[in-house]
């Protein structure tokens, strides 16, 4: 049953969000107009597909490829990473939780480009481990401009924004939930399969949307931890902009970048009905 | 007198440094409908929630029929529990709830899907195999959780407040149905709940329970009409409890007049209190009263008339369905059966738990 929510119409109301609107029409419309009006056009200003359809050339499907496997591998380290620590945390009282969860979200703090970097340094092949480990004696780390450190770099940053939903969906099981059925006969681990872990699914839901669609955008992480030989399908868009000046093929393959993103939403939105992804 | 089924022994349990309970010793016997009664903070819910193991007690032992169970975890015991907010789950639907207990315990299907046609049949819910738990109302969700437990067919029934969220209606129409319950599968309910009136109700046996410390076990009768301290008396129902002087037996001086009652045994000139319910209290004209009055207070309460006398120094409850205005000058009489003489409270711990409460 759901509670009928109450409609702000009031003509107030309506101008509060003036600067809003004004804000979403500029900065978010007007582009995504624009990128579809290049992405359906070729340099004479003529309707075609070609640009969206120049994602099945070889080179470019590739670099899709490559993205959805890294983004899916990432999502999937970090969701075994999350669950875990979502439930420690859930399990934890207040004053311990709130100090874990602060150590937890410090890095989040700081820039995303800068974090990125930070691991460029640490990872290179005379950085900060390398040193380390041949001052140990052991042999050096070479995974630097390899998928695993573009890997490395994605799980690091988007561990948080798995953690988070899940966490939020446990402290939500009513504890009792979990007793009745201990009560009924279930062990712990029938109770944690049968009835904490289905009942966190939009949890992990939100989370795996929040992962994954940055994860398979991005092209920051992949042209730092990655160097300019491993190209995911937000470098081949990035460099159609930024080197190629062909705004018509990046905007194509953007479209086709945002039909994967709407799909995965749909999904979500299908299974997350409670919202757990906003309470970020 | 019937077997006993569960043996509570030398129980104590804190949390956080503060005494919840306190060397409980408390006997079940089967087939009873026990009813643990008392203010929130009692330790009426952490004496079921030992029983239900999911608390376990820092001392004491508890004995399901002649075996320790104390380290028992809860899959292990033989006992079912209704939780307070139904605890129903939610991503499944009504018979996929019912059925929880009987799949993990690999009943056959013909077996589990008789056994859900019988629990709904039993709890008035017919039909409702496919519907989620959310979409039904508390008193069917309730129902619900009661069906999924007794499935199970544990040997008790343990009820933590049951029936806290429902409305008074359908408190009273659950109230019969427990009973009902009850009497037809013939297993022991201890039931927790802090209304004395559906604690009146349904029980054969009342545990009164303050900070801890069990103060009276009784049928219901026992514990409305012959209340063992003031606590018992002023938390089951209304009533007068007077600070009064035994003077021999059967007299007793109340307010400074001299009362007839049926207790003996208390000694000479023993301070006492004096319970006399309001029903008790029969109010009549001036010159007839052991003692006399005005009238300070009135209220219309439906089955009968809410008065306040103020006589010698004290505010008398009334009930009565004869009406007396306010300013009306009345005698007072009770029967000497229904003057309740109790002791006072002997240890500073048990005066301090009364004070509080």
């Amino acid at each position: 049953m759901k509670l009928n929510t109450v409609k702000h119409n009031k003509p107030a109301g309506r101008l509060l969000s003036a600067p809003f609107l004004l804000w979403e029409t500029l900065f978010i419309i007007v582009p995504l107009a624009m990128v579809f009006y290049y992405g359906l056009t070729d340099r004479s200003g003529a309707f075609t597909l070609e640009n969206v359809a120049a994602i099945l050339g070889a080179e470019h499907a590739k670099a899709l490829w490559l993205s959805v496997c890294l983004s899916f591998v990432s999502t999937l380290i970090c969701f075994l990473l999350a669950y875990p620590l979502a439930m420690i945390l859930a399990n934890m009282n207040v004053n311990q939780h709130s100090f874990i969860v602060l150590i937890f979200i410090l890095p989040m703090w700081m820039n995303f480009l800068l974090r990125t970097l930070a691991w460029q340094t640490l990872l290179e092949k005379n950085g900060v481990i390398n040193n380390i480990l041949e001052f140990l004696h052991i042999p050096p780390l070479n995974i630097i401009n390899t998928p695993a450190a573009i890997i490395l770099g994605m799980v690091y940053n988007f561990l948080p924004f798995m953690v988070l939903p899940i966490y939020n969906s446990l402290v939500k099981v009513d504890p009792n939930v979990i007793n009745a059925a201990r009560d009924l006969g279930a062990n712990e681990l029938q109770t944690f399969f049968k009835i904490t872990f289905p009942l966190t699914i939009p949890g992990v839901i939100s989370g795996v949307t929040m992962v994954f669609v940055p994860a398979l955008t991005t092209f920051v992480i992949s042209k730092l931890l990655g160097g300019s030989k491993i190209l995911l399908i937000g470098n081949v868009i990035e460099e159609e902009f930024t080197q190629a000046g062909n705004w018509h093929l990046g905007s194509g393959l953007s479209i086709v970048l945002m039909i994967f993103i709407i799909f995965n939403m749909v999904i979500s939105a299908v299974f997350d009905k409670n919202g757990e992804g906003n309470m970020l | 007198m019937k077997k006993e089924l569960i043996n509570l022994i030398d129980i104590s349990k804190s949390f956080d440094g503060e005494l919840v309970l306190d060397e409980l010793d408390l006997n079940v016997h089967e087939n009873e409908f026990l009813t643990l009664l008392g203010p929130s903070g009692c330790g009426k819910t952490t004496t079921l929630r030992i029983l239900g193991g999911f608390v376990s007690p820092d001392k004491g032992r508890v004995v399901f029929d002649g075996k320790d169970i104390t380290s028992l975890p809860p899959n292990k015991r033989q006992l079912n529990t209704v939780f307070q907010k139904y605890a129903l789950f939610t991503h499944m639907d009504i018979a996929e709830n019912i059925a929880f207990g009987l799949k993990i315990k690999n009943k056959p299907k013909s077996y589990i899907d008789d056994k859900i046609k019988y629990a709904l049949k039993l709890v008035n819910l017919e039909g409702y195999e496919k519907r989620m738990p959310n979409s039904l109302s508390g008193g069917q969700q309730q129902r619900i959780a009661i069906a999924r437990a007794i499935v199970n067919e544990p040997k008790v029934l343990l009820l933590d407040e049951p029936l806290g969220a429902l409305d008074l209606k359908l408190r009273q129409d659950m109230q019969y149905e427990l009973i009902r319950l009850k009497n037809e599968l013939g297993i022991t309910f201890i039931y927790v709940t802090h209304d004395q009136e559906e604690a009146l109700t349904m029980s054969d046996t009342i545990v009164v329970m303050n900070q801890g410390y069990i103060q009276q076990i009784g049928s219901p009768e026992t514990i409305y009409n012959e209340p063992e301290n003031a606590f018992v008396a002023d938390f089951i129902g209304d009533s007068n409890i007077i600070d009064s002087i035994m003077l021999e037996d059967k007299l007793v001086s109340i307010l400074g007049a001299r009362f007839a009652c049926v207790d003996t045994g208390f000694g000479t000139n023993k301070p006492v209190d004096v319970v006399i319910r309001p029903e008790d209290v029969e109010l009549v004209k001036p010159e007839e009263g052991v003692i006399q009055g005005t009238v300070t207070h009135l209220i219309f309460k439906g089955v009968h008339y809410e008065m306040e006398v103020m006589a010698n120094g004290f505010e008398w409850l009334v009930h009565s369905t004869q009406l007396f205005p306010v300013g009306t000058q009345v005698g007072i009489r009770v029967n000497p059966f229904n003057i309740q003489i109790m002791n006072k409270p002997e240890s500073e711990d048990e005066e301090a738990a009364q004070l509080e409460a």
